[in-house]
This record gives structure tokens, C-alpha cells and sequence, in this order.
């Protein structure tokens, strides 16, 4: 482990820090002492996998496997069934890959979509931070799930726990070079902050243990709680950059990449009744050339590690840190570890946080075709063979696949005289941009919820379609058919489908009732609001129906949504994320 | 020992006229009394009724039950106990989802926080608790004195409904409340704390202090003499109690596990016993059959419902009706030499079928019944011991099921215990003692328990024995079935159970999760080594189930395994099995 900096003690004294890693371990939340006693992320894995009596592993170990990118999950749809048949739950284990940048090879598509056949529940879910997600596996199944992975040289490192996560690049199909930029630094990025613990090759591939371990960045406890990094290329902030821990907003110019601005300490989860907790944006703190980003995410990491709260997990976010310590003392901290300052932030500018259906073609003359995926749920059913299509085009494409951050996929860099190819193969499948999907629907996000998601007080990727089409008549109802507005719902507080800066935000609370949020930017610029708390479908839809008919009559020309409701006062705007529950 | 001693005409008179004073379940308690006298050698006569004894090791303790998902219930809980504490009496904090239920009837002082969840619901981990407190198995609480605190949101339409439902149900049973219940926001802990003020204040003015020796109630061990079991003639009067179907969605088979509850808590059974089901036919079989033969007597019907065996069909059946309907391919069957054709004929048919095959007009219905044999009682290991579950008898029972060429049969008691019976339906049934597969009297033998599918039921019984009683000793269960996600039979309780350390190891077997056959004899050699240092070292070997296949695969496994570790050759390891079952170490209850 590489020494904490010297400046440490001299910026604050113990007593000021009552909650960072400079306390004792037993003063400290329990997932600390799990992550110090674990070994490197080793815990009592191995001894878990092995145990016949139970496809679960036990307790400590759901928190290390996490830094696997694997949770512990069971189907609660039938959790009391089974326990009234003396039976535990239905466990298996949800498998997030890590993907920086959403880029993965035709070859490698194959392969994914095998696994999911023969080792999980024969769907791929797309989340909405540019990777797959496998659900339904079970445990004996697990260690060859991760061969697969490696064999196509993928792999589930980091792809939760508390470390730097997956890695988000815009998928932006129009400027090829900044495109390649972009996505080489986020793969820097990714490896550079990737756990170096031999621990996931050990329990995984079986391999011999290869001498101590050290985390040189991160040390023995690694980060009080994730961490997020997303990299944006305007026009588009499809990849809500706002939203991340550290958002890199791309500066093009004359074509080429010049450099990022730099966001800090934006995150979504909060709690439901814990005021301290709110969702956060982040905050522009200067311009860097691309050289530099590897070295400013690292320090910011680092800065994370030393001071984020250990102590209440429901606080352990960078943004808490930030908003408590304050941005001057984290641009003086983060300044005195890079030995340089940032510059000026460069203009820039925003227009959308969604995605562009069909075909583009980008500056190399390559062609790109985004296929809107239900919720982000690739698979087979009676009227659209999702899975199916897109396995046929991967055995046919000579190009690559992107994962977007909005739960679609491009199919990316075909050439002109391919286009042909696709095309038949999407019709032959029943795809493509002859289906009648309203763009609201394109636009919105759910997360995975119920039944397998351990978190979820509600529905939402089963239930959002079905809102969304009632959502649709209303706005025929009201004259506002061609009206965009971004409607996101997450089946708990914890904002895994970013709900918190749709103009629409639904987040769950019990079984069929949800908080309503309303006033977000509408390319994801401005907290929402909680408009209602804890209502149900029939009063949704009743106060929809009222906010629509107002905003037909009232609106201004090009007014969205989103801004409307402010300015009409049904709520008002949240300046910065510490005023989100005031 | 003496013989059977003989009792003066006086003494006899005496006995008669005292025993008019009890009732028969009274009788059977007194039976066991003198039989723990007699073994104590008349020790602890004096006082005759119950004794009191001066025990400073069991103060009178206030039981505070939490209900939690997020653990503000358990934190406040610990106040109460702190609370409790600083003013010198004994409590302790109990999460509901640990509590053993069993322990809830000698409570006197109970305190519960809960929370609520979804749509007015207990916390899942509390769950289980709730559902037996308002289960026909909650017992009596007239003893006790109760206060519930609830925690919930108001801004949910069904506020702190759990500690609503919680509040009803312990005045429900009998329990008297001590304090008003109060409901807390989510901004609990003001109104909590003086609630925890209260409620401890209110109950310690009815307890003894922790410090001062306190009066511990002890009855004399009650000793099971003669059991009042019934048997086949005179079974005892039983209803269905619970009935769950212990395979998951999606497997292909359907076990069920069958609460019979008894007229009253006596104990009958010892584990490893039987016990005997008295069954009816389908009346839907009997109609068939009916139909068939043109029978119009409705006497004629209720004889072959009750009292013929219509399931299984014999070689006797086939030649007596194979002449009686003059039925030339019948009667060739029943020739000589035709034994693999007769019993290909009979593996998957039932008397039904054959009458349907060859149908008859004009038999007489006394003709006919006169061919079947009489039906009678089925026998199933018992799956509870009588200590852990009074006043019931647990079953898992396998449905039997096969297609034969004309529709799909049932075995008659299958499909009597785990279909046709309503909910709460009367039943009688009887206990058939099996002492040739009971637990070792030294409870620190070692204990192999080998059982396939329902084969594991009576190690059910054995291991909650064992738990209630204390016992520690080592055991192994070698288990197997089809598919660990559907078929593992009891598999919750067998985790609990090697967490609480009454069992010691469990090895399964699921023959269909890979592509080779895996069964219980594969894992007995993998575990040879440990296997055989168990049997040397005096432990008794139980094997319980399947007898075609399981049972001999069992056997030769365990040859090898002496044979291979004990380095003996295949005649001596034979040997030494045999020995086993000669010293009463290799116990067998298969079907």
C-alpha cells in the first residue's frame, strides 16, 4: 500500500476527521472491518463456492463478491412460496461485466450471448452504465461463467463494490478520431483504476496465488463506497455526466480533442426519509489536457479514499465529502497532490440525454445503426426476437457493438454496401424503424427492481412500458403527441436508472406506489423536485392529466417540460443537490 | 430385572378407584411418572407434586421480540434490555426471525417492536414469527403481559399495521396488556425512548430482581411408558393439519409433507417410528370400476371404497377374473411359464384397468370384491418427534403416479393424504413402533443417517430429538433427490440445524444437476476415509428408503469403503458390514 500523503495530518488533525479512514477499524461501518479482515477481496469466497448445502455464499462474502462485480440475489416473486416449503430462497447471482465504454467485438457478442443461454437466464440485460448484466445464475455455475468471460478477454472486475466502476464513454457516432480518443482514455482510465488484487484470478481461473498482494492506489479497505467516472461528448450528455462522481466533458475543437473540462461530485442515491442523503451534480472545476486526466481522476480517487466517510455508508459518497469539506478545500487538496492546477474551464454545451434511433453516418464515412432494446432487456419473445437478431447480425458484422448509456445498442462502423445486410436481418426479426415506439418510451430508463433486485420496494423495468403507453394517450389527450420528455423509475431510492434528473422521475417505495418528481433539465442539467410522495397509478395519472392540460395551454415556444413546471410553481427549481429534500 | 410384579386384590381395588380420578391422557403421564420413580429408586417422592426448587441460575427475564429490516427495531430493543439492566432485572432482546416458538408458552413478559413494511406487512425476516402467532399452533398466553411498540411512516396508508396485527394477536391469545400500544413516525426516537421509559417501568414492578435468588418451577421428569398409540384395529382419531408441497415450481416430482394433529399433546411416538394412515379409495375409481361391471348397488360401492385394495393388482386377481370374465388372454398370462409377461402386464396397471380391458356384465358384485384383498393402512416414516411437535405427527409422502394405458393411476394413499383429504378433514391413523431404528440411548454416539427422497423423513424426527432435547452428539445426513433447487428436501430446517450444531454434516447428492448421475453411495466414497474412521469409532449407520435401488447401492458402497480403508479383501469387509448389522449398528428402513 502506498503511504497516505504527508500533507494529511497538517491539512486537518484527527479530531477533525472523525469519520475517514484515519479512525480505528472498530469505530468504523461493519463493511469496513469485512473489507480489512477480507484479504485483498478474498474473504471466505472460496470455502462459500464450495459449500453444497446452499446455493448462496455467506453473509460477509455477498459484500466481497460485490467487488466482483456479482451480487447475491433470490427471486422474490416466489421468496415466501419457498419458504413455506421449507426451501431457501431462490438464490443466484446477478453478473455485471465491465465494459469501459460499452465497445465489445462481434466475437465477443457471440460468446456473451451463449453464456447467457447456458449459464443464466437467457436474457442480456443492457444497464444503463454501458455493460451487460447476466441475472438468474446459480452458484455452481458461477466459476465458468467467469472462464467464459476471459476466454473473449472480458471480465466482471470492479464492476461493483467499493472501487472505481465501470467506465462511461459517450458512443457518439459522429466523430470518429474524438470517438477513438475518447474511449482509448476511458479504457486508461479503467485499467489504471482497477483493483490489482491476484484474489479474482485465484478464486475464478483457479490460478496459484502469485505472492502478496498490495493495492497501491486504493490499499486494504479500498474507497469508503463506489465510485463513478463518465466521460460525455457534446452536443450529447447521453451519458449524463452530471451524474457522476467525476464527469469528463470532451472539448473538441477544428475535429480533434483538446482537452476535458472536469465535474466533480455528482451522484444519485439518496434515502427515503434521511434528509443528509440527496442526489448531487457535479461541479465544474476547470479544463485539462487529455494527458492529464488518467493522473486528476487517480488524485481524486486518492483524496476520496482518505477523507470519504467510513463510518455511515448512507454518507460515504465523494459528493458528501465535497459538499462537507467544501469545493476550495477540494481544489486545494487536489492541486497539492497533482503538483499542477487546473485551468480555466473551456465553453461548451449541451442539447439532449438520449439517444438517436436508426442510422448515422460518422466522419470516416462508416455507418452506425442504434436499436432501441425495451428497458434494456435483450431477448426473445413472441413479437420481437431482440436476442436473436442481434446474434445473427453478430455472426454477419465485421465492425463493433456499443452499449449506450440510455439501455440501447449501436451497431457500429458498418460500411455503406452493409447496410443492406443489417436491414434484412432486423426485418427478418421483426426490428427496425418501421416499429411504432413512441420516443418517450425510447427515451426512458428503468432499472432492473423486482423480482431480482435485493433493494426494490417496487416495480419498474416489468412496469414503466405499461405506464409509459398510459402516459402516451394522455399526451395525444392533451395535443402534446410530439413532446419529448425524459421518464425515468427506479424500483428504490438508490437512483441506479439516474431518476433523479429525468423531467419525469418515479422512485419506488412499496409495491405499486412511488415517489413522483418532476422539474429535472432536460438534457440532465438540473435536479428534480418530489412533486408527490407515495401515490399509486390512478394518482399519477390523475396529476398528470391536470400538469399536462395546464402545460398544452401555458407553455412557451421550445419550453420543456421539465422547465415548465418550474416556472408554473408546481415545484421549485433544486439549485444544488444539498437542497433536493428542503 | 423382576418379572411382572403382582398387585394384593387391596392394592388392585385402590389403583381402580384413584385412576376414575384422571382422564386417560392423565394416565399416561402418571404412567411415565412412576416409571421415572421406579428408575430413581424412589428419590424425589417427597414432596409428591411438583417440586420446588431455590435457582438463583434462572431469574424471571422480560423477553423483548424485535421485528427488523433495518435494524432500528433491534437498537431500540437494546435500550430496553440496557434499561431493564441499570435497574437490576434481566432481559433479552430476541430478533423475531431467531426465536424459537416453542419457548413463547413460558413467557411471562413480553415486549415487541416492530416495524412495517410494503403494504402494511411484518418485516420479511419476521414473517414466519407473525404467521405462528396467528397459526393454530400459537399457544395460550394467559401467563403473560404484553407491550407492543410500532415503527412505521405515515405517509404509507396501512401505518405501523404490523404492530397493530401484533397487539390484536397477543390479547387474541390471552395475554394481558401492560401498556397502551404507541406508533412511531419516522422520526421515532423521541416518542421511543419514552415509551421504553414506561414499558420498563410498568413491567419490572412485576418481576424479580435479577440479583436476588428467584423460584424456578420444575416438574419431575415425565417418563413415556405404555404409549396410548392406537394400532390398525382401533385407530386413533386424527385431522390433516398443515399440508405443504415441499418441491419448488418446476420440478417433476411432488412431495408432500403432511401435519397430522392428534386429540391431544400426549407423546405416542418415539422417532423412527410408522405411522399407519387408514385409507380410502378415489370415488371417482370406484365409480369407474362400477361403471364397468354394470354393478348398481350402492353397498357394493362403499365396500370397494373402504374396504378392498383397488390399487394394486396381483397374479391371483388376474387369474381369478381372468376366468370369471372368461378372458382368454388373462388366462394365458396366468399360465405357466408367462411370469415376465404377467409381470410386465401388471408393473404399470391397476385393478380399474383390467376391468376396463375386459369388461363384464353380470357379475356379482360379492364375486368380485371376493377376488380383491382387503385393503390396509399405509405406513409412513414418521418425520417429527413427538418432544419437538406435541399433540402432532409430521409425514413427507411422496405422490405415486404412473401411466398405464389407459389413464394416469395414483397410489391410494398418496393421493388420499396429499389431494383428496380437505383441509382440517378427520383421519385415523395409528403408530406403528419400529425399535430396530431408534436413536442411540448414549446421545454422544455418533450418528450416520443415509436417506434418498422421502428415505429422510424419520431423520427429521431424529434431529429434532436431538435439538430439543439438547443433545450435541456428532451426526452426518447423506441426502439425496432429483434437483437441489426443487427437491431438497426440508432444506431450510437442515441449514438451521448445522447452524445450531445438532447436526454436524450434510453431504447431497442431486442425481439431475450434471450430466453424470449423481447419488447418495457416490458421496459416501468420496467421504470413505472419514466414513470409515466414524464406523470405527462406534457410530450407527441408518439407511432409509428406496430398497430396490438405493439400499443395495448403499450396501456394496459401504463393502468397499472397509475394504479400502480398512485394507481388508472383499470377504472380511463383508464381514465386517454384517458385523455391524449383528451389533445393531447398521439399521435398515427401506420400502
Amino acid at each position: 500500500m502506498s503511504a497516505k500523503p504527508k500533507t494529511d495530518e497538517t491539512v486537518l488533525t484527527p479530531d477533525q476527521r472523525p469519520h475517514d479512514v484515519s479512525q480505528p477499524l472498530d469505530k468504523l461501518d461493519p463493511v469496513e472491518k469485512i473489507k480489512a479482515d477480507g484479504n485483498y477481496l478474498r474473504g471466505t469466497i472460496k470455502q462459500s463456492l464450495e459449500d453444497r448445502l446452499t446455493y448462496a455464499v455467506r453473509d460477509n462474502d455477498t459484500k466481497t463478491l460485490k467487488f466482483f462485480g456479482i451480487y447475491q440475489q433470490d427471486d422474490r416473486d416466489i421468496r415466501d412460496e419457498r419458504r413455506h416449503q421449507k426451501l431457501e430462497p431462490a438464490y443466484s447471482f446477478m453478473v455485471r461485466l465491465r465494459i469501459p465504454g460499452g465497445v465489445i467485438t462481434p466475437k465477443q457478442w457471440l460468446k456473451l450471448d451463449e453464456l447467457a443461454r447456458t449459464h443464466a437466464n437467457g436474457t442480456l440485460r443492457i444497464t444503463d452504465r454501458q455493460t451487460f448484466q447476466y441475472h438468474g445464475v446459480l452458484k455452481p455455475n458461477l466459476k465458468s461463467l467467469m472462464q467464459g468471460f476471459r476466454d473473449v478477454g472480458l471480465d466482471c472486475i470492479a464492476a461493483c463494490g467499493d472501487v472505481n466502476r465501470g467506465v462511461l464513454a459517450a458512443p457518439n457516432t459522429h466523430l470518429s478520431t474524438v470517438h477513438a480518443d475518447v474511449y482509448a482514455i476511458a479504457c486508461a482510465v479503467s485499467n489504471h483504476l482497477r483493483p490489482q488484487t491476484s484474489a479474482y484470478a485465484e478464486i475464478w481461473y483457479d490460478e496459484k496465488p502469485t505472492g502478496p498482494d498490495e493495492e497501491p492506489l486504493y490499499g486494504p479497505t479500498y474507497l469508503p463506497r463506489k465510485f463513478k467516472i463518465a466521460f460525455a461528448v457534446p452536443p450529447s450528455n447521453d451519458v449524463d455526466v452530471y451524474a457522476h462522481d467525476i464527469g469528463f466533458v470532451a472539448i473538441e475543437e477544428k475535429g480533434k480533442l483538446a482537452g476535458f473540462n472536469v465535474l466533480v461530485g455528482g451522484g444519485m442515491g439518496r434515502t427515503d426519509n434521511a434528509n443528509q442523503t440527496y442526489p448531487r451534480l457535479g461541479s465544474l472545476i476547470g479544463f485539462i489536457p487529455p494527458d492529464r486526466v488518467t493522473d486528476v481522476a487517480e488524485k481524486t480517487v486518492t483524496i476520496q479514499r482518505d477523507y470519504g466517510d467510513r463510518v455511515n455508508r448512507a454518507h460515504a459518497r465523494f459528493k458528501y465529502t465535497l459538499d462537507d469539506r467544501g469545493l476550495d478545500w477540494f481544489k486545494n487538496e487536489l492541486h497539492q497532490r497533482l503538483g499542477y492546477t487546473l485551468d480555466a474551464p473551456r465553453p461548451f454545451s449541451f442539447d439532449n440525454n438520449t439517444d438517436r434511433f436508426g442510422w448515422v453516418q460518422s466522419d470516416d464515412g462508416l455507418w452506425h445503426y442504434t436499436l432501441f432494446v425495451l428497458t434494456g432487456r435483450i431477448k426473445d419473445d413472441a413479437g420481437t426476437r431482440v436476442m436473436s437478431a442481434l446474434r445473427a447480425i453478430a455472426g454477419q458484422h465485421t465492425g463493433e457493438f456499443r452499449l449506450t448509456p440510455n439501455q440501447n445498442v449501436i451497431i457500429s462502423k458498418v460500411a455503406g454496401k452493409d447496410k443492406a445486410i443489417i436491414e434484412a436481418l432486423l426485418a427478418e426479426h421483426h426490428l427496425g424503424e418501421a416499429n411504432e415506439i413512441s420516443f418517450r418510451q425510447k427515451a426512458a430508463i428503468a432499472c432492473v427492481a423486482l423480482p431480482t433486485c435485493g433493494l426494490a420496494m417496487a416495480e419498474a423495468e416489468r412496469y414503466l412500458p405499461s405506464l409509459i403507453d398510459k402516459i402516451d394517450r394522455l399526451l395525444e389527450k392533451t395535443g402534446l403527441s410530439d413532446q419529448p420528455i425524459t421518464i425515468r423509475m427506479t424500483g428504490c431510492p438508490n437512483g441506479c436508472g439516474r431518476p433523479y434528473i429525468a423531467e419525469l422521475g418515479f422512485s419506488g417505495r412499496a409495491p405499486g406506489k412511488y415517489n413522483m418528481y418532476l422539474g429535472g433539465g432536460a438534457h440532465g442539467q438540473r435536479l428534480n423536485k418530489l412533486y408527490r410522495e407515495n401515490i399509486g397509478e390512478e394518482q399519477i395519472l390523475e396529476e398528470l392529466t391536470m400538469l399536462f392540460t395546464r402545460y398544452a395551454a401555458e407553455r412557451a415556444p421550445g419550453e420543456p417540460f421539465g422547465d415548465y413546471v418550474i416556472r408554473a410553481g408546481f415545484v421549485p427549481e433544486v439549485k444544488e443537490g444539498r437542497f433536493f429534500n428542503d | 430385572m423382576q418379572l411382572i410384579p403382582t398387585l394384593t386384590a387391596d392394592q388392585m381395588a385402590r389403583l381402580s378407584s384413584f385412576a376414575r380420578e384422571f382422564s386417560p391422557s392423565q394416565w399416561v403421564w402418571i404412567s411415565g411418572y412412576f416409571a421415572g420413580l421406579a428408575q430413581a429408586g424412589g428419590a424425589g417422592l417427597a414432596p409428591a407434586q411438583t417440586q420446588v426448587v431455590a435457582s438463583s441460575s434462572a431469574p424471571e427475564q422480560a423477553l423483548v421480540l424485535y421485528g427488523t429490516e433495518t435494524g432500528n427495531a433491534k437498537g431500540l430493543a437494546k435500550k430496553v434490555v440496557e434499561q431493564f439492566a441499570s435497574r437490576g432485572f434481566e432481559a433479552r432482546a430476541v430478533d423475531m426471525e431467531a426465536y424459537k416458538t416453542r419457548e413463547l408458552k413460558t413467557e411471562k413478559h413480553i415486549i415487541v417492536i416492530t416495524a412495517t413494511h410494503g403494504e402494511g406487512d411484518p418485516p420479511d425476516p419476521a414473517r414466519p414469527f407473525f404467521e405462528f402467532l396467528s397459526s393454530k399452533k400459537a399457544p395460550k398466553l394467559n401467563q403473560a403481559h404484553f407491550a407492543v411498540l410500532g415503527l412505521g411512516d405515515t405517509s404509507y396508508e396501512f401505518f405501523c399495521k404490523a404492530a397493530h396485527d401484533m397487539d390484536a394477536q397477543l390479547e387474541t391469545l390471552g395475554a394481558v396488556r401492560l401498556l397502551d400500544r404507541v406508533d412511531c413516525d419516522v422520526d421515532y426516537e423521541e416518542t421511543a425512548h419514552a415509551w421504553i421509559e414506561q414499558v420498563v417501568e410498568a413491567f419490572s414492578t412485576r418481576m424479580e430482581p435479577a440479583s436476588s435468588p428467584s423460584l424456578h418451577v420444575e416438574s419431575p421428569h415425565a417418563v413415556v411408558g405404555e404409549l396410548a398409540h392406537g394400532s390398525e384395529d382401533q385407530p386413533l382419531h386424527a385431522t390433516l393439519g398443515e399440508r405443504v408441497l415441499l418441491n419448488g415450481r418446476g420440478s417433476d416430482k411432488a412431495t408432500y409433507h403432511i401435519e397430522v394433529m392428534l386429540e391431544n399433546d400426549d407423546p405416542i411416538h418415539h422417532p423412527g417410528d410408522a405411522l399407519g394412515v387408514v385409507v380410502e379409495n378415489d370415488v371417482a375409481l370406484v365409480e369407474e370400476i362400477v361403471h364397468a361391471l354394470g354393478f348398481n348397488s350402492n353397498g357394493a360401492a362403499e365396500k370397494l371404497r373402504r374396504e378392498c385394495e383397488l390399487t394394486i393388482l396381483t397374479p391371483k386377481f388376474i387369474k381369478a377374473y381372468g376366468e370369471a370374465a372368461d378372458a382368454a388372454e388373462l388366462k394365458a398370462l396366468s399360465a405357466e411359464g408367462n411370469r415376465d409377461a404377467l409381470n410386465a402386464y401388471i408393473n404399470n396397471r391397476q385393478i380399474v384397468d383390467v376391468v376396463r380391458e375386459y369388461p363384464v356384465q353380470g357379475m356379482a358384485p360379492d364375486l368380485f370384491t371376493g377376488m380383491l384383498r382387503p385393503l390396509k393402512p399405509r405406513l409412513y416414516s414418521i418425520a417429527s418427534s413427538a418432544e419437538a411437535c406435541p399433540g402432532e405427527i409430521h409425514l413427507t409422502v411422496a405422490e405415486v403416479v404412473y401411466e398405464s394405458p389407459l389413464a394416469k393411476r395414483y397410489g391410494v394413499a398418496s393421493a388420499y393424504l396429499n389431494h383428496r383429504l380437505e383441509e382440517s378433514a378427520a383421519l385415523r391413523v395409528y403408530v406403528e413402533p419400529n425399535t430396530r431404528f431408534r436413536l442411540p440411548d448414549d446421545p454422544q454416539t455418533p450418528v450416520i443417517m443415509i436417506g434418498a427422497g422421502t428415505g429422510v423423513a424419520p431423520y427429521r424426527a431424529f434431529i429434532q430429538e436431538r435439538e430439543v432435547r439438547g443433545q450435541e452428539g456428532r451426526s452426518w445426513l447423506f441426502f439425496g433427490d432429483r434437483r437441489f433447487r426443487t427437491d431438497f428436501l426440508y432444506q431450510a430446517e437442515w441449514q438451521q440445524y448445522i447452524k445450531d450444531g445438532y447436526l454436524t454434516r450434510m453431504d447431497v447428492a442431486f442425481s439431475r444437476d450434471q450430466e453424470r448421475k449423481m447419488y447418495v453411495q457416490h458421496r459416501l466414497l468420496e467421504h470413505g476415509k472419514e466414513i470409515f474412521a466414524w464406523l470405527e469409532e462406534g457410530a450407527i449407520l441408518y439407511v432409509c428408503g428406496d430398497a430396490k435401488h438405493m439400499a443395495p447401492d448403499v450396501h456394496n458402497a459401504l463393502i468397499r469403503i472397509v475394504a479400502e480403508q480398512g485394507g481388508h479383501d472383499e470377504e472380511a469387509a463383508r464381514e465386517y458390514v454384517n458385523a455391524l448389522t449383528a451389533d445393531k449398528r447398521y439399521k435398515r428402513d427401506v420400502y
